[in-house]
């Protein structure tokens, strides 16, 4: 883009002087985000680095004694680290293999109803759970799900035990993606209707004439319009495959589900803000955020190897 | 569209009451969950103990019982009034700083607007996590004040670039004129883009506003005085801590054995009618924006 010739290569500095001289006010607009993202995201990145000390609030940073990998070791050799791994995993990849095509499938079949209002209900009504919050949709599972609640009541008409459901820890996984799925169904097919409203309608009418029925029309057509929207979609997914929110965890755990139920960020949020070791939490955190990185970055590498999208 | 008044195969009308079928169960198992509960919040609350299975209505003798209880609580009104000023706070100033920020962002005359949202875009992805977090909020003073309930979240990185790609959308030759006339890039801020920017100021006032409803980890992290809680801090008591004292101050305990019940269902009605009511009306910004999000990735 800015391969044209420059007639004067003025230094940085004095280009940033003439600038804030002739627009003053952009500077003071941009002011409070710009020390908004100074002060919450990036004096806290600065502040990882208490990953590789013992951290003592009296001392603070300047003076708190550096340990190195210390915490990171704890962390790898600790006997909650395969166990925070595999259920972080499993609940994530649960997530994806459930959360992810439901949205899709529901979009191109309530797409393929030919009835304006119809359609029109149904989204307003499958959008409503994710207007919930989240305390109240955990707070219903949680009343729901006990010994005398609507949802054993429901499942144990096909076998599942009329007690707690919450207390057994094969259940908690499953449970924990439904109530998921249950809110962000509706939500997550937005951005798929969007881009099935996109569709150049002469499309399907040049594949009628051709003799393609309604399945063959959405094989051909409508699956390949929305196919980048859906790869972008993944890419983000599986960015996150490690990064879970530990607000609906902490809600839903218990002491009895532990062995299933417990992820990097609640057992982060116990380890540092109940048993007050900073340091540690932080290291375990910082180690999951790296991750994740390394995941988004590998998921658009392939995404822009294989397919023509990429986020960046 | 003629492609709709063409004739239907059988196929085609199979095909049409599998979906039918499929989506109208869909909206029940929606909508269900919170039917239930508004059939129980009326309930008579011994019959709701002695019952399990599904609701059609509430158990006679109805009752408002439950709501009484619920208002009468004193925990639960100062958190009702702590989530008003969170979420009105939170909104407007969250909105305004965004809405600037984002404008100044659109102006291909900032010298500065590649690297800003260099840096905005990098916290999307990568955080140092709550624990440092936590650090600065004590160091900078706000710890257990209304302050840190709302400033650690008040922009969303999110909610600034979906503005911007609004903003960006502006034609420039409306905004020609004005400069020539000498105006400052405030005055078209003010003048030129609040008032065309109607539509996507909405959307961004809807997410925010959502977002502080439904906000409570805060509270649980920077604001141990539960004076400062929002209303979702007591249901979570309420619901999952199962903390008496947050339901009722003085009941017997007998009754309370009865009411309590009662008086959650009661709870979780009062703190989602509000955005329930609401969200029919204003749900085709939800889409919008999501639809502005999606086109930016």
């Amino acid at each position: 883009m800015s391969a044209q010739v420059k007639y004067r290569k003025e230094p940085f500095r004095l280009r940033l002087v003439r600038n804030i001289r002739q627009h003053p006010w952009l500077y003071i607009m941009i002011l409070p985000a710009v020390a908004y993202f100074i002060i919450f995201h990036y004096l806290p990145m600065y502040g990882v680095v208490i990953s590789f000390q013992d951290y003592h609030p009296v001392r603070g940073i300047t003076k708190s004694p550096w340990v190195g990998l210390k915490h990171f070791n704890n962390f790898l050799n600790g006997p909650f680290f395969w166990r925070l791994l595999r259920n972080t995993l499993s609940i994530n990849i649960g997530l994806l293999l459930v959360g992810f095509p439901l949205p899709i499938i529901f979009a191109l079949m309530l797409n393929e109803s030919r009835s304006g209002p119809f359609k029109k209900v149904v989204q307003t009504i499958t959008y409503m759970p994710h207007f919930v919050s989240s305390v109240v949709v955990c707070g219903l599972m949680v009343i729901f799900c006990r010994g005398d609640g609507i949802l054993t009541f429901i499942l144990s008409k096909f076998g599942m035990p009329q007690s707690n459901l919450l207390t057994y820890k094969q259940y908690f996984q499953p449970l924990y993606i439904a109530m998921n799925v249950w809110q962000e169904l509706g939500w997550d097919s937005i951005i798929y209707f969007a881009a099935l409203a996109g569709v150049d309608a002469s499309l399907y009418e040049a594949a009628y004439v051709d003799g393609a029925g309604r399945w063959r029309q959405m094989w051909h057509i409508t699956l390949p319009s929305i196919l980048p929207t859906i790869v972008i979609l993944l890419v983000m997914r599986v960015g996150n495959l490690l990064s879970l929110g530990w607000d609906r965890i902490f809600l839903l755990y218990n002491d009895m589900v532990m062995e299933t139920a417990d992820v990097i960020s609640t057992y982060v949020y116990r380890t540092g803000m109940v048993q007050m070791q900073y340091s540690f939490a932080s290291a375990v955190g910082l180690m999951n955020s790296l991750v994740n990185v390394v995941l988004l970055i590998g998921a658009n590498a392939l995404s822009r190897k294989f397919t023509d999208s990429s986020l960046w | 569209m003629d492609i709709m008044k063409r004739h239907k195969s059988v196929g085609d009308w199979i095909a049409d009451i599998i979906i039918i079928a499929v989506m109208v169960a869909l909206s029940l198992i929606c909508v269900y969950p919170i039917l239930f509960t508004l059939f129980a919040s009326f309930s008579d609350a011994k019959a709701l103990l002695n019952r399990t299975g599904l609701l059609f209505a509430p158990l006679q003798p109805y009752t408002v019982e439950g709501y009484r209880l619920a208002f009468s609580n004193v925990k639960l009104s100062t958190s009702i009034w702590n989530t008003v000023i969170y979420v009105i706070g939170g909104t407007a100033l969250g909105t305004f700083i965004t809405g600037m920020a984002a404008f100044v962002l659109s102006r291909k005359s900032f010298l500065l607007r590649g690297f800003i949202m260099k840096m905005i875009t990098v916290t999307m992805f990568f955080s140092g996590g709550i624990i440092p977090l936590f650090i600065i909020v004590r160091g900078i003073g706000i710890y257990n004040t209304r302050w840190a309930f709302l400033l650690p979240w008040i922009i969303s990185a999110y909610n600034l670039i979906i503005m911007r790609t609004f903003f960006e959308s502006v034609p420039a030759a409306l905004e020609e004129a004005a400069y020539l006339d000498g105006a400052t890039d405030l005055q078209i801020f003010f003048r030129i883009y609040i008032p065309l920017s109607k539509a996507i100021i909405a959307v961004i006032v809807m997410y925010y506003g959502v977002g502080w409803w439904n906000s409570w980890y805060q509270s649980l992290v920077f604001q141990p005085d539960n004076k400062l809680w929002p209303l979702q801090m007591i249901l979570r008591e309420t619901l999952i801590s199962n903390d008496r004292s947050a339901t009722m101050d003085v009941t017997s305990m007998a009754e309370e054995s009865y009411t309590r019940e009662l008086v959650k269902y009661c709870t979780v009605i009062i703190a989602t009618v509000p955005i329930l009511v609401i969200y029919p009306f204003v749900q085709k910004h939800f889409v919008k924006g999501a639809m502005i999000g999606a086109v930016k990735g």
